[in-house]
């Protein structure tokens, strides 16, 4: 063989290899751009930057996690973009969130329809079809600058430090908005969750 | 005394920076006497690990580390 097959061999492995892991690319984009076309724009461009540097690819990490390494950077010039186009504000201030007001009483406790109930066992959710559906549904519903923070966080893993200096706000604001997100979010799935297993 | 929604305050920060000591023993302290709160530690930490969900399944193990 010689190299020019060998080179045309492995860029057929990895346009397969891309083609299996579009799909995932596509949602992880999606949960961070919260726009289809966007997303979509992000993936593709990707692609072919993982195809275009295949060569450097150096089998050190697996394959697929260089190349959402490589999406990860696309979405953060993305949002960057975001930001500065005004698509989505930081938390002004300290105003307070009515959804997660109405969780707490005024003593500070659990509302009694809002009391958190258990979920079975966390790590079979994972495992489960449904769980995924409504997760992504609950982040759907929740204010774009929460679901910014929260999937800078839990999906592409920055420290609040990073989050921070990323978005322009302070790290007390993060956290703020972390613990709303979280708490959103869990009293979303867990409604979402008991709806759709008590149907079936 | 530490109520449940300042409960919930602690529950989310200890995943994004170290509590302090007078913190960590007034959560343990709630977590102790509230189940409801327990369940939603429970679901915090479960949030706290949704990016497994894009782990390719042959390098989970190696990716596997625990995430601060």
């Amino acid at each position: 063989m010689n190299d020019s097959t060998k080179t045309a061999a492995g860029a057929e492995g990895y346009g397969r290899r891309l083609e299996a892991v579009r799909p995932r690319l596509v949602s992880f984009a999606l949960l961070h751009l919260r726009d289809k076309a966007q997303a979509e724009d992000a993936v593709q461009d990707t692609l072919v930057t993982a195809m275009e540097k295949s060569d450097s690819f150096s089998g050190r990490a697996g394959y697929e996690t260089w190349v959402f390494g490589i999406l990860k950077h696309k979405l953060l010039d993305a949002m960057r973009a975001q930001q500065h186009s005004g698509r989505w504000q930081p938390l002004e201030n300290e105003a307070s969130d009515d959804v997660v007001d109405r969780l707490f009483r005024q003593n500070g406790r659990w509302e009694q329809h809002a009391r958190p109930t258990s979920w079975g066992e966390p790590e079979a959710s994972f495992e489960n079809e449904t769980f995924w559906r409504v997760f992504d549904a609950c982040m759907i519903g929740l204010p774009d600058n929460l679901a910014r923070i929260f999937s800078l966080r839990e999906l592409m893993g920055l420290s609040t430090r990073d989050i921070c200096h990323e978005v322009g706000i302070k790290e007390n604001n993060c956290w703020v908005m972390l613990h709303r997100a979280r708490l959103r979010l869990r009293a979303c799935i867990e409604s979402g969750w008991l709806t759709e297993t008590s149907t079936c | 005394m530490l109520m449940c929604k300042d409960a919930t305050r602690l529950m989310s920060m200890k995943r994004d920076r170290p509590l302090t000591i007078r913190e960590r023993v007034s959560l343990r302290f709630h977590l102790a006497m509230c189940s409801a709160c327990r369940e939603c530690d429970r679901q915090f930490e479960l949030l706290h690990h949704v990016n497994r969900r894009f782990e390719p399944p042959a390098e989970n193990r190696r990716t596997d580390a625990p995430r601060q």
